[in-house]
Parts: C-alpha cells; sequence; structure tokens
C-alpha cells in the first residue's frame, strides 16, 4: 500500500441549498465507503478560497491565491491504495466530478530505508 | 437568520444579508462533508453566519451605508464584535423576527405577497418552496418575491418595534397574515401533508413570538393563537397521509392533537381580557366547541350557532353566512339547512365556491334526496380548484349514489 494525496479542484458556488445538501450527502456516502474499504488515512480538510501566499528570499506577501475558482484548490484528502492506478480508480467517485471539478491525484514521496 | 443580518446591515442592504447566509451555509456544508453532520447544526450555522457577518463588516466596513443607528459601533474593532455578539444572542435574534415580521406586512404590500414574504425571509422557504405552498409556478413566485424584496429595500430601515403607535398600527396586517399563512397550510391546495403542517407550524411559531412582545400580547394576539393552535391539532385527521380530505363528519377524532387543544384553550383564556372581541375570538371560540366536542352529534352546534351569528356582526362575508347554515342545519334540521342556505344574502357571490354547493348537496343527501344531492355535488366537482377537492367530491358523488 502506498500514500497519495486527492487534491479538489472547482467547487460549485452557484449551488442552490438544496443542492449544496445533495452535493454534502454524496461526499459524506464516498468518504464512507473509502473508509470502510481502508483507503482513507486522513479524510483532511476543505479550504478557505482566499488566504496568503508568501514569496521568495524577501518573504513578500500578498493576498492569494487569485487564481480561478476552477484552478483554487478547494480541499485534501490523504489515501492509501496499492498503486497510482488504483488511486485514480478510487478517484473516480468523488462528487466534484458531477460538478465540474477535478481531483489531482498526487503520489507521496518515501524514500524505503 | 437573514432577519438578524438585516438589522445589522440594514433594510436596504437585503440582499447583503441574503448572500452571508447562503454563503455560511455553503461552507459549513462542506466542513460537514468532510467533518460529518454537528449536534446542533442550527447553532452551528448560526456561529458561521456570525463569522461570516463580522468578516464581512470588517471588510466593507467603509464602503457601505448601514443601519443609522448601528453604523457607529461598526466603525471601531473595539464595539464592533460585542455588539455583533449581542445580535445573535436568542433574544436579540426573536426581536429581530418580529422587526423583520412587521416590515415584511408593508402597506404597500399586498397580502399574498406581504405572505409570501414572511415565508421567504422568516421561514426560510426556497422560491420553489414558496411556490409549491401556493400552489403557484416558480416564474410567478421568482417574479413576485424580488419585487416585495425591492418595496422593503425602499422602506430605508427595518420597523420599529418600540414605538408603540406605529406598532398597534401594524399589528392587524401582521395577524391577517399569519393568519392567512395558517390558512394555506390548512385550506390551501398543496397535496402535500408536509408541506401543510410546515406552514401552519410557522404561523404558529411567529403568532406566538408576538406574544413574547409586551405591545404584541394583546387579547387578539392570544385569539389569534388559539385559533392556530386549536386548528392544528384537527390538521392531522382532516388530512390523511396520502393527501386526502376528510370532512368533519368522518373524522377519526382520536387523532387529534389533545395537546395543542389543551394549549390553544389556555391561550382562549388569557385572550379573555379587555372590551375587544375580534375574529380570531369568535373563531377560536368555535374551534374549540369543536375540538371539545365527543362526536359530531353531541356537538354544541347552538352555541357554534351563535357564535357564527356574532361573527356575522364582525366580519358578514358569505362564506361566514354559509358555515352559519351548515350549522343551523345541524342544530335542527336538514330541512332547515336548506332553507338558510337559499336565504344566504350575496349568494351569487358563493356560485364559484365548490363547497357552497356541497353543503346544499349533503343536506339533500341527509333529507333522502340521494338525485338532488347528486347534482349539487356535480357542480362542486365541476368547480374544484385542485386534485384533492376533485377526489373529495368524486367520494360525494359515489355515497350519494350507493348509500
Amino acid at each position: 500500500m502506498s500514500d497519495f494525496t486527492f487534491l479538489y479542484r472547482g467547487r460549485d458556488t452557484n449551488a442552490s441549498p438544496e443542492q449544496m445538501q445533495k452535493t454534502m450527502e454524496k461526499w459524506r456516502a464516498w468518504f464512507k465507503q473509502l473508509g470502510e474499504n481502508g483507503h482513507l488515512k486522513d479524510i483532511g480538510h476543505p479550504l478557505e478560497n482566499a488566504g496568503k501566499v508568501v514569496k521568495g528570499k524577501q518573504k513578500s506577501v500578498t493576498d492569494g491565491p487569485f487564481a480561478e475558482a476552477k484552478d483554487v484548490v478547494g480541499g485534501f484528502t490523504l489515501i492509501q491504495a496499492q498503486d497510482l492506478e488504483h488511486a485514480v480508480e478510487l478517484s473516480k467517485g468523488c462528487p466534484i466530478l458531477e460538478a465540474g471539478g477535478s481531483v489531482e491525484v498526487r503520489p507521496i514521496q518515501v524514500i524505503n530505508m | 437568520m437573514v432577519a438578524v443580518l438585516t438589522r445589522l446591515f440594514g433594510v436596504h442592504n437585503l440582499a447583503l444579508a441574503e448572500d452571508v447566509v447562503q454563503d455560511a451555509f455553503c461552507r459549513a456544508l462542506e466542513v460537514w462533508s468532510f467533518r460529518g453532520v454537528p449536534e446542533n447544526p442550527a447553532a452551528w450555522l448560526m456561529a458561521a453566519a456570525k463569522n461570516r457577518a463580522l468578516d464581512m463588516l470588517r471588510r466593507e466596513r467603509t464602503a457601505r451605508t448601514y443601519e443609522p443607528e448601528l453604523s457607529r459601533f461598526l466603525q471601531s474593532e473595539w464595539t464592533l464584535a460585542p455588539v455583533v455578539q449581542e445580535m445573535f444572542t436568542d433574544n436579540a435574534i426573536k426581536d429581530d423576527q418580529l422587526r423583520m415580521m412587521f416590515s415584511c406586512c408593508h402597506p404597500r404590500l399586498p397580502e399574498e405577497a406581504q405572505v409570501m414574504l414572511i415565508l421567504h425571509i422568516l421561514c426560510g422557504f426556497g422560491i420553489d418552496e414558496v411556490a409549491s405552498a401556493f400552489v403557484t409556478t416558480y416564474t410567478a413566485v421568482e417574479k413576485r418575491i424580488p419585487r416585495a424584496k425591492k418595496v422593503l429595500a425602499e422602506s430605508n430601515r427595518l420597523f420599529d418595534t418600540q414605538a408603540p403607535s406605529d406598532f398597534s398600527t401594524r399589528l392587524p396586517a401582521v395577524q391577517r397574515a399569519l393568519y392567512l399563512l395558517f390558512n394555506e397550510g390548512y385550506h390551501g391546495a398543496s397535496a402535500e401533508f408536509t408541506v401543510r403542517a410546515e406552514l401552519c407550524d410557522e404561523a404558529i411559531r411567529l403568532a406566538k413570538l408576538l406574544l413574547e412582545h409586551p405591545l404584541g400580547a394583546t387579547p387578539s394576539s392570544y385569539a389569534l393563537s388559539a385559533l392556530l393552535c386549536l386548528n392544528k391539532a384537527r390538521l392531522p385527521a382532516r388530512v390523511d397521509a396520502s393527501g386526502k380530505l376528510n370532512s368533519l363528519f368522518d373524522q377519526d377524532r382520536s387523532r387529534w392533537d389533545q395537546r395543542l387543544i389543551g394549549e390553544g384553550l389556555q391561550l382562549l383564556e388569557l385572550s379573555a381580557e379587555g372590551a375587544e372581541l375580534t375574529e380570531y375570538h369568535v373563531e377560536a371560540g368555535i374551534a374549540a366547541v369543536h375540538a371539545t366536542a365527543p362526536s359530531m352529534q353531541a356537538t354544541n352546534w347552538q352555541e357554534i350557532v351563535s357564535l357564527y351569528d356574532t361573527l356575522m356582526t364582525i366580519r358578514p362575508t358569505p362564506i361566514v353566512a354559509l358555515n352559519r347554515a351548515i350549522a343551523v342545519g345541524q342544530r335542527d334540521s336538514a330541512e332547515c339547512g336548506l332553507r338558510e342556505l337559499r336565504a344566504i344574502p350575496d349568494s351569487d357571490r358563493l356560485a364559484k365556491y365548490p363547497f357552497y354547493h356541497a353543503a346544499f348537496g349533503e343536506f339533500e343527501l341527509q333529507n333522502g334526496q340521494a338525485e338532488n344531492a347528486t347534482g349539487h355535488f356535480e357542480i362542486a366537482l365541476k368547480l374544484a380548484r385542485n386534485q384533492k377537492e376533485r377526489q373529495f367530491f368524486e367520494n360525494r358523488i359515489l355515497r350519494a349514489v350507493r348509500p
């Protein structure tokens, strides 16, 4: 088993309260299933859209990230899967895809000593 | 929640208040997606809205104009947080809902628009839910609510519930709106029992809010609350789970809510003070006689007829006259009932009202004139305004044909 992160992008900000509620139930169901199958290492958190970006040697601080809504990371989860293909398969159940968003699947780098 | 925030931002910033609530809700659901729904979601949402409002006020401190009496507190960080904190206490929330309720009953708005606005802003009904409560189209409500909100926003400030003369001038309109809100649930066309019960419950909740205000706790407000409780108590037997209507004759009285009846009777007692006798008093009196009667036959019809006589002096409408005639028929005989029905003044105004013809049908049926009865029920059926009424009259016809 290896560890992966799922990075969620493209939250739907125009949904009605009823749609939002349905979406939440789908997320709960998806997480539940991942958990029951032992793939959920850390459920993670949703993230606020706006924060600060600290940059370079000057450590300059700016408001941000001011990317387009669909490009901003809206949350993350730590996943356990056999390999990258398996993790990708698991990500396909994510409700954000139905709303036109994306899941970025990234293996966590490990060095076996 | 919108009521509290509108108090904070000012009524002209109603849209901002709604955005804040929507935003708080969306963010709450995102967090709950990951962390699970907390034990007290309502309190959680209130807290989220409060924080969001603080953010908004800090960010836009100078960009907008707020409610004049509050704006000076909102300018300084030292007073901002305590003021916002104060607004979100239980008492302040109730007070804000009352203000909003009075604001919604703006004299420039037609009664139906007032009720829709109350449902939308104070009861949190979405456009589609308001549409289904009023059995109208989404687009119709989508047009009416923003128009009503504009009137509200143009009034520039929320209603001041501390000014005694304004309060008592507007109080009858508020009572009327709550009465209509309740009737929409009780008599309205929505087929779903849950929708109906929810409308009635909201009306009761808001009517009780009136009783908590020193200026709102008038005998007429107590009478209104009594009326709503006594009628709501009978709702489970009046409409069954599939939305089918049962007339008072056929209701299973064991399904009446005895706790609500008790509460209604107690409120009715509290309303018996002062010299003013309102239509709510009389209607609550009638409802109380029904609610305490063990059966249709054992009902004190004499009492009901005399209450209707009183109601005719306060609100002489054809519908009241119709109900009075039915009560006379129950008290005396079907023959007398028919005579009273024919004697209703302005009965042409009832010509399109299906239950007017149905009343003829019921008395003819009791008189053994099945054929006449069927004719009347058929007219009623043609005039029926929704599926539920149609189904009800079809059943009456069946019973007339095959007793």
